[in-house]
């Protein structure tokens, strides 16, 4: 990551200005740090739209450049949530604990403790023994290194059993669902280990830090989402500018022909599923914190499908665009279905926003895919009078000469 | 007794008394006072005099007392039928004439109350007269109520019943429950037993309900070895058939030794006796350590204050004296034997039959996901078009049948007029969608995907904003109601039999379809070179618009079908929509046998998860999920692949 | 003669239908062999099992010095191990320049982390620069190449080829849809590199085959139907009535 690249991609330098700026901005706006016109719950969303934005980078790494249409990234978006909620969850019940203990006549055993906390966060599924995937809640550096791990595993051993079987294309997209729905519905069980679909709660609040109010926290939060978005985005843009993003661009287009010139097509493809599945995983463990619950329901195949929504919709094949996308359509999401947009009364019928805005977002979808499928970032292009030939139909042979196949067609 | 009563009886018939309306009167005044103070413990002669008396209205008379309609004049101490005319009016009928006496106020009334124990000792004695009742259903409702509250004092009658019944049916249901009530309250073991091996590997519920209760055990403990007065089933041994924690507990509770101190009563104990800021000499504030509790208990047990910890040598000890053992409530080895052995071969014919059952289920869960699957095998199968929309076509056909029954209130009418409009309606969505969407999108097949994806979310919702969030009904029409059912095991509705029947239809469309008819013919032109087929005068605009209406129609009238089988809600296509695409994917794409194959597999693949795991029919769709994703490791292209160049790669 | 290639005894069939039977072909380090016959002789079929893309039923692929066994090695192995492939259309990645075209095709270390971390050293820039002039295309160097005409492609494609520095070259047409001018030059390509290694053409064209001067296979119906000089099989009655005579 040299100088040179940077001066090779001056994108990132107007991306990180612009993400530094919006920071700042919120800060001085916030009322934890600056003069309260924003309120908490809004720089908490804020916040957590950086996450989104941070899941969808590394979506449009695996999709818009690597070409692997996955719907299963919000799956290790909320493992990484899960990793980090065991942590907070078990740490904070064992503050109260301890604290409610502290009274008792006698002072209590370790084992009494951790008996108590057992009971206090699996009482709700009927349970109080610690299964054994919580072995390292106590430990913040072990569930930390689990937010990585987890979806990073996750992510290697489905992503090398798929690959190496060569499934490509829809199947992988289908396959990748499958993965997700396959998790989703454990995580349902209440004997899952992670309290079935209670999930886990009260993430909001971080251990240790009672006196710190929520104010402050969530701006702390949106700087370090802000962080990580940022060390995401130099990350992604120095992976794909170099030669590794001509490989994984040319797998893209045309797999069989990077295997002839000698690449092992599959180990790109998983090298790239396994770093986005633990960016999604860090971004997941930043969100969760924010929305203060996690339950299964967020990992459902659809949230994933809505990833891929925002980078089509910001454009793939193009970070900045992923980010666009991402934010734009996931607060106006938030918007929309909040209940604010005041209601079209088209005398027979009232249209409800709350009631149609799925319906607008689904139809809009298919107009993107249909008339611009680059998405917003397409109109930088527009702007800066970028438009290159779009020859993208096969050839049609010696024949017709340096003609592609759409363009005879028309 | 009885013949003595039989007679005075008789004499008060030849000597009727002037007071005295009638031969019921006289009977109920024989036995006022134990009528009207009836218990458990008295009645039983006076309810066996009245069955004996052999008067025809017996049976009336056992009725009323029972429905506790029997009512006393209080002037003259006489009984009546009363029913209420109206509030506190009673309008009495004579037993014997049958006539009305009048209507009487309450308060000139005394009811006759039996109270439970009564009125059931009255019901047993009814049975009798039931059993031998000419019309056949009321003989059919006491068999049923016996089955349902077996008594000793039941067999007798039932016994004398058997030789009067002429209907063939009524008399092998006789003669099972003969057996069955044998096998309970037989005189003696010989006769039980012969009534057990009679039974052996018979698969009704109720041998099982009967031979059930013989084998129930109680846990006794005795000091030394076990008695020989004991029916014993199973000497239990700590440490294999029980933890030793759970022994000795057990020994505790006959209270035959001391309670374990738990590490809870050791930390009560010690904060009962905090004494300056030390327990036993220990500080308090050290008695976190687990190991410094057991010393401080240890001194104040010392000390004498509290009793001393059970030591693991004195656990043992104890279960080394006393022996735990299971008994069986039933006395007699011989019985518990033989139902032990008709038991398991029962249950060797009852798993057989279950796995039949199961592979029925299976059957029928396969035929449903073939339903699901087989449009996408045409439009992602043959045409490589990926709809996710699918799913909302099934919906949309699922809630076209609940519209047409809203119209049309004959269910079977409305069936059959659902199918086609529900075709229609899906068609035509399909239609649109291919002229508006896909046709603009072949070979490039994620884009598809996803723009069919907007479709199918933005459909999901109108489907929300119109027909609300709760499920409404889809009613089959009364005739698929029910269930074929071979045996108390194996049972399947017809509605699975109908789905199972529709499957195997589409399943001869399709092929009737692909191979006899010029769409067929033009649509596997066009999907194997769309350029080579238009040049021959095909329209490929038009076969790919068609193909795609078929499989859309298709999927509409799966969800018809879907829809009598489960809810009917918005959800209810992307509750199929994945495990269609691994039906077609996992069967092989582009071959309809594939599919079929595909189904077959993961239907029986889920009923199979769910037997090993029947709690939980979440962990079965994970671990099929689990198994299809290792299955492609080892056929990716399916079951039924296509090789070679027409693989295309 | 040492050997670099040997195929014995390989067939395979597709759903019945025999591409392959019993094919045996042998080609020296240096040298360059046409492959001529008629259409669904198996040309095609043949370089799909030599770099990995089918698997053969039965037969044996031994490379090199070593005496390696191709059909146990992965495209991208046999890639790497010094067989390149031309594709009969060219395909090049039409999204990415010239530059990172060939860039991506010189030979270098393939493996993931090492691509991550890959800078071009100037000898890198300097080899890119001069098979680009190579080809013709030193002018066109950052321009993408989807916007290259048919010919351009094809001689984008064969730079790559060169780039890979492979020991064994498999060219499917490589003249097809090019003037007389630039088959001659693609000629005198083909005729350069089969000095330093094994070439194999897949032709139609006999003018171009001719031109090649070098011996000549002729498969018909998955075999080696005849073997020689282009004047030896051309007058070999079995190719004439299967091939030639049509």
């Amino acid at each position: 990551m040299s100088r040179s690249f940077f001066l090779k991609n001056p994108s990132v330098l107007v991306f990180i200005a612009c993400l530094a700026l919006f920071t700042l901005g919120a800060t001085i706006l916030s009322d934890g740090f600056g003069v309260g016109l924003i309120s908490t719950s809004f720089i908490k969303t804020l916040g957590k739209t950086l996450c989104l934005c941070l899941v969808a980078i590394a979506m449009d790494l695996v999709w818009g450049y690597a070409g692997i249409l996955s719907l299963g990234h919000m799956a290790f978006f909320g493992l990484g949530g899960y990793m980090i909620g065991m942590w907070l969850m078990y740490e904070r019940t064992r503050l109260i604990i301890t604290e409610s203990m502290s009274n008792a006549a006698i002072p209590p055993t370790d084992q009494e403790v951790v008996d108590a906390i057992g009971t206090q966060i699996f009482g709700v599924v009927g349970s109080s023994d610690f299964p054994t995937i919580w072995l390292f809640s106590a430990s913040l550096p072990m569930q930390l290194a689990l937010v990585v791990l987890v979806p990073g595993l996750l992510a290697l051993i489905f992503g090398w059993l798929a690959f190496r079987s060569r499934v490509t294309g829809v199947y992988l997209s289908i396959l990748t669902q499958a993965m997700t729905l396959a998790l989703a519905l454990y995580l349902f069980q209440n004997d899952s280990g992670l309290r079935g679909n209670n999930g886990l709660s009260g993430l909001q609040n971080l251990p240790g830090l009672d006196a710190v109010p929520q104010s402050t926290l969530s701006v702390w939060f949106l700087w370090a989402s802000a962080l990580a978005l940022g060390l995401g985005y130099v990350l992604i843009a120095w992976v794909v500018s170099g030669k590794f993003g001509s490989v994984i661009r040319g797998i893209r287009d045309d797999e069989a022909r990077v295997r002839f010139l000698g690449y092992s097509v599959e180990g790109y493809k998983l090298f790239v599923f396994v770093l986005t599945a633990i960016i999604a995983g860090i971004a997941g463990a930043l969100y969760y914190p924010q929305a203060g619950i996690i339950n299964p329901a967020e990992m459902a195949p659809i949230a994933s499908i809505y990833l891929a929504v925002w980078v089509a919709i910001g454009g793939r094949g193009r970070i900045y665009g992923a980010v666009i996308g991402a934010a734009l359509v996931s607060l106006v999401s938030t918007w929309f279905t909040s209940g604010q947009v005041p209601s079209i009364n088209l005398g027979v019928y009232t249209v409800n926003w709350v009631d149609w805005w799925q319906v607008v977002l689904g139809l809009s979808f298919v107009l993107v895919t249909l008339y611009a499928p680059k998405g917003i970032g397409g109109l930088f292009d527009l702007i800066s009078g970028r438009t290159p030939p779009n020859r993208h139909g096969k050839d049609l042979g010696p024949d017709a000469g340096s003609l592609q196949e759409q363009e005879a067609e028309q | 007794m009885r013949h003595l009563l039989a007679a005075l009886v008789a004499l008060a018939l030849l000597i009727p008394v002037p007071a005295f309306a009638g031969p019921v009167q006289d009977l109920l005044q024989a036995h006022g006072s134990a009528i009207i103070k009836s218990s458990r413990k008295t009645i039983q002669p006076t309810i066996d005099a009245m069955a004996a008396s052999g008067l025809p209205e017996v049976q009336l008379i056992l009725q009323k007392w029972q429905a506790r309609e029997i009512w006393q004049r209080k002037e003259d101490g006489q009984f009546f039928i009363g029913e209420e005319v109206e509030k506190r009016v009673y309008r009495l009928t004579d037993f014997d004439t049958g006539e009305r006496v009048g209507d009487y106020p309450k308060k000139e009334l005394k009811q006759v109350k039996p109270n439970s124990g009564v009125q059931a000792m009255i019901g047993t004695a009814l049975v009798q007269f039931q059993l031998t009742d000419p019309d056949p259903s009321l003989r059919a409702a006491a068999l049923d109520s016996i089955q349902r509250d077996p008594a000793p004092e039941l067999l007798p009658p039932l016994r004398a019943s058997i030789e009067s019944e002429t209907d063939p049916t009524l008399k092998a249901q006789k003669d099972r429950l003969n057996t069955l009530l044998t096998i309970s309250y037989g005189a003696d073991d010989a006769e039980r037993i012969v009534a057990i091996d009679s039974m052996a590997g018979d698969l009704g519920v109720d041998v099982r309900a009967t031979l059930n209760p013989l084998l129930d055990t109680t846990r006794k403990i005795a000091d030394g070895d076990t008695p020989g007065t004991e029916n014993v089933a199973k000497v239990l041994v700590p440490g294999t058939d029980l933890t030793e924690t759970e022994a000795y507990d057990l020994i505790v509770a006959a209270w035959l030794a001391p309670a374990r101190i738990e590490p809870d009563d050791i930390r009560n104990a010690l904060a009962a006796h905090i004494d300056g800021g030390t327990v036993g000499s220990i500080p308090v504030a050290t008695l976190s350590d687990p190991a410094k509790r057991v010393l401080a208990y240890d001194a104040l047990a010392a000390n004498g204050t509290v009793p001393p910890r059970v030591t693991p040598a004195d656990q043992q000890a104890a279960l080394a004296q006393f022996t735990i053992y299971d008994a069986y409530l039933e006395p007699s080895q011989q019985v518990t034997d033989a139902a032990q052995d008709a038991l398991t071969d029962i249950e060797l014919n009852v798993s057989l039959y279950q796995t039949l059952d199961l592979s029925l289920d299976a059957l029928s869960l396969a035929s449903i996901y073939f339903l699901a699957a087989i449009g996408l095998a045409i439009t992602f199968g043959v045409m490589g078009v990926i709809n996710m929309a699918h799913g909302e076509f099934i919906m949309m056909g699922a809630y076209t049948g609940y519209v047409i029954q809203q119209i049309i209130p004959d269910y079977t009418l409305s069936i059959i007029v659902a199918i086609p409009v529900a075709f229609l309606v899906t068609f035509g969505a399909g239609v649109a969608m291919e002229r508006l969407v896909i046709r603009w999108l072949y070979h490039r097949p994620l884009e598809t995907l996803l723009a069919t994806f907007g479709i199918s979310i933005a459909l999901q919702q109108i489907a929300k904003n119109i027909f609300g969030t709760q499920a409404r009904p889809l009613t089959s029409p009364a005739w698929l109601d029910g269930a074929w059912v071979m045996n108390d095991v194996v049972s399947i509705s017809y509605i699975r039999i109908a789905i199972f029947c529709l499957a195997m239809i589409f399943l001869a469309v399709f092929l009737f379809i692909m191979n006899r008819t010029r769409l067929g013919l033009e649509t596997r032109a066009v999907t194997q070179n769309p350029r080579m087929a238009g040049s021959m005068g095909i329209n490929p605009d038009k076969v790919n618009m068609l193909t795609f209406g078929l499989g859309s129609g298709i999927a509409g009238i799966a969800g018809v079908a879907i829809g009598l089988y489960a809810k009917v809600t918005s959800e209810l296509g992307s509750d199929y929509i994945v495990q269609s695409f691994m039906t077609v994917v996992v069967g092989g794409v582009g071959n309809i046998w594939g599919t079929l194959l595909g189904a077959g597999m993961i239907g029986f693949l889920q009923k199979g998860i769910e037997w090993m795991n029947p709690s939980n029919t979440l962990a079965a769709q994970t671990y099929m999920i689990i198994f299809i994703i290792i299955f492609i490791q080892f056929r990716p292209r399916g079951i039924i692949a296509l090789k070679g160049r027409a693989a295309g790669d | 003669m040492s050997t670099l290639l040997e195929v014995s005894g390989v067939s395979v069939s597709f759903d019945g239908f025999r591409a392959i039977n019993n094919l045996s072909f042998k080609i020296g380090p240096a040298e360059m062999r046409a492959i001529i016959g008629p259409n669904g002789a198996g040309k095609t079929t043949f370089m799909d099992i030599v770099t990995g893309k089918t698997r053969p039923d039965e037969g044996r692929v031994i490379w090199g010095d070593k005496s390696v066994n191709l059909l146990k090695m992965s495209e991208a192995k046999i890639a790497q191990a010094g067989v390149g492939r031309k594709f009969q259309r060219p395909t090049v990645f039409e999204d990415q320049s010239v530059f990172d075209n060939l860039m991506m095709a010189i030979k270098n270390d393939r493996t993931p982390w090492g691509v991550l971390f890959f800078k071009p050293k100037s000898s890198d820039n300097a080899r890119a620069e001069e098979l680009a002039s190579e080809i013709g295309l030193a002018d066109q160097l950052h321009r993408k190449s989807g916007e290259l005409s048919h010919g351009q492609k094809q001689w984008l494609e064969i730079g790559m080829l060169l780039a890979q520095d492979p020991q064994l070259l498999l060219v499917d047409e490589p003249a097809a849809g090019m003037t007389l001018e630039e088959r001659e030059h693609t000629t005198a390509l083909l005729a350069e590199a089969a000095k330093t290694r094994a070439v194999v053409v897949v032709e139609h064209d006999m003018e171009f085959v001719r031109r090649l001067e070098c011996k000549v296979t002729v498969l018909h119906e998955g075999s080696v139907l005849a073997e020689g000089s282009l004047d030896h099989v051309t007058q070999n009655q079995d190719v004439i009535d299967v091939y030639l005579g049509r």
